[in-house]
């Protein structure tokens, strides 16, 4: 069945008979499986991929390394928790290595990441450390190609 | 002087294909949808391309051996073992070729002259015939019929068989039907074939896309080995037709009688693509099978498409062809793809391109992106509610 999500990841905008033909499945079959996904949380929700530079509103994206102390009984998620609900934190993983949580953030200047970092991130008493890392250009997102357009260049040839 | 006349006649009545005049019109038109080309739209998988990068750089940029590198050969003998359970020596039973179709080319150069018979199963891909023609040996069609779903029944292979014989082509997964041969469909007919003096070529480059069960070669019957000619290749399988590399795998007599044209005609195919299909071999199984997945999405969407449509199509179940029957619109094959063109954009290729027996059909290729097969969908709907 993860054929399905397979198929939604690739592109959301599919209807279920869509799906329900690529998968040689009945429309009630898809629309189940569809419906059951989204009761457990495997499909988590449904976003648009945007390439921001090409609009006019000017939006800068950081990853910030975070170094934490873990919380007795709670290991890290209590403090990834307290991070993860800013609304200016678009994702947040628990990493293996050096640090500890890897955020990224989106902010409309650069000044908004900086407040940000120093006045909600670092002073949290769990925070010990942050290095900030300012995004220059993103070339690629949840396995697609910005710039690059598709296009059909294949020549006429007898086959 | 006059140049004309020093051509061969036979190289002259080979009739134009079918298809060339449609893609000389694409090129005056925009916004054009074309299923037209059969080629996967996939770029060849990165570490493949890579590979070949890599050779470049380390300088081989020299001849292989006439009949291919022998790392590659045994690659390939690896696969058709683990593939399709087939055991050839790298030695002297596999020649690595610059496409499939140079193989076809020197088999029926190394089999066939004026006199011999070629038994070619149609609708199918056209060098079949162009090739037999430029030997001099005279191609016998067999009209498949869609009733078979396009599969080669031994009551058509046994009527089309003469003590002139000498090749049949076994053409599946089929180019233009998308039709394929199951391990029952071969047996029928290798009851026949078994015992005739003839020569089998299977062409074998769509074995990979295959849609419910694997495909079965039927060079893996033990009374047909030795009397098959297996061609397959890296073009569709890969996505690598621009690197132009195939192979031939057969009796050791035959591979030898071949290579031999092979070595003054070609002298090797080339070295980078060599390496390149190494790696593909390799590691190219989870490409290829993310591939078949993809165009298996796309193959329901095309074959639903016709058929919400109201033309009858049967189910393709190989290569990445369907083959829709557009009689019910009471337009010729031809009618049907020049008007679809002008008045709606999409290209699509007459059946009897393919073939007398094509008529009443088109081939439309889902090797291209579910968003343009989707749009053509909704300009062929127009085009025939119009």
């Amino acid at each position: 069945m993860e054929e399905i999500l397979k198929i939604l990841e690739k592109n959301g905008r599919y209807s279920e008979e869509q799906i329900a033909v690529m998968t040689g499945k009945s429309v009630e079959e898809v629309k189940e499986a569809i419906k059951k996904y989204e009761e457990e949380n495997v499909i988590v929700g449904y976003t648009t991929l945007v390439n921001w530079e090409k609009t006019k509103d000017e939006s800068i994206t950081a990853m910030i390394e975070v170094k934490v102390t873990p919380q007795r009984g709670e290991g890290f998620d209590k403090v990834a928790e307290r991070i993860y609900k800013f609304s200016e934190v678009k994702a947040c993983y628990l990493m293996s290595g050096g640090f500890d949580l890897t955020i990224i953030i989106e902010g409309k200047t650069l000044k908004e990441v900086a407040s940000f970092v120093s006045d909600k991130l670092a002073p949290l008493e769990s925070v010990q450390s942050t290095a900030t890392h300012f995004v220059l250009k993103k070339y690629k997102d949840k396995g697609t190609i910005f710039e690059k357009k598709y296009k059909d260049d294949r020549e006429a040839i007898i086959i | 002087m006059n140049v004309e006349d020093i051509i061969l006649k036979k190289v002259k009545d080979i009739p134009p294909s079918g298809i060339r005049k449609y893609f000389d019109m694409i090129n005056e038109m925009k916004d054009v949808i074309s299923l037209g080309v059969g080629e996967p739209d996939f770029t060849t998988p990165w570490n493949v391309s890579e590979s070949g990068i890599y050779s470049l750089e380390k300088g081989h940029t020299h001849y292989s051996s006439n009949a291919g590198l022998i790392q590659l050969r045994e690659e390939i003998a690896n696969y058709q073992q683990r593939k399709y359970n087939l055991q050839y020596n790298p030695k002297d039973q596999i020649l690595v070729t610059v496409g499939g179709s140079e193989g076809i080319d020197i088999a029926l150069r190394a089999l066939v002259e004026a006199g011999d018979e070629v038994i070619i199963p149609e609708p199918s891909f056209v060098a079949y015939q162009g090739c037999t023609r430029i030997t001099g040996a005279t191609p016998v069609s067999i009209k498949l019929r869609a009733e078979d779903q396009f599969k080669l029944t031994p009551d058509l292979l046994e009527k089309a068989i003469t003590p002139k014989t000498k090749v049949v082509i076994i053409p599946y997964p089929n180019n233009p039907t998308g039709a394929i041969m199951n391990r029952d469909d071969l047996s029928r007919i290798v009851e026949i074939l078994k015992d005739k003096d003839l020569i089998v070529l299977s062409d074998e480059i769509y074995a990979e896309l295959t849609y419910q069960d694997n495909h079965v070669s039927i060079a893996s019957f033990p009374e047909m080995k030795d009397k098959t000619l297996v061609i397959n290749g890296f073009s569709k399988a890969f996505a690598m037709t621009g690197w132009r590399l195939g192979y031939a795998c057969g009796h050791p007599a035959l591979i030898q009688a071949m290579t031999k044209i092979h070595q003054y005609a070609i002298m090797c195919a080339p070295t980078t693509a060599q390496y390149a299909a190494m790696e593909a071999l390799k590691n190219g199984d989870s490409s290829v099978r993310e591939m078949v997945k993809e165009y298996n999405h796309r193959r329901r969407v095309l074959v639903d498409g016709f058929r919400e449509l109201g033309l009858d199509c049967f189910e393709p179940l190989g290569a990445f062809y369907t083959f829709p029957c557009i009689k019910s619109t009471g337009l010729t094959s031809e009618e049907f793809c020049e008007k679809l063109l002008m008045e709606q954009r999409v290209l699509v290729v007459p059946g009897n391109a393919f073939g007398e027996c094509g008529e009443g059909f088109v081939r439309a290729c889902y090797a291209s992106s579910m968003e343009q097969l989707i749009e053509a969908i909704n300009r062929i709907k127009k085009f025939i509610q119009r």
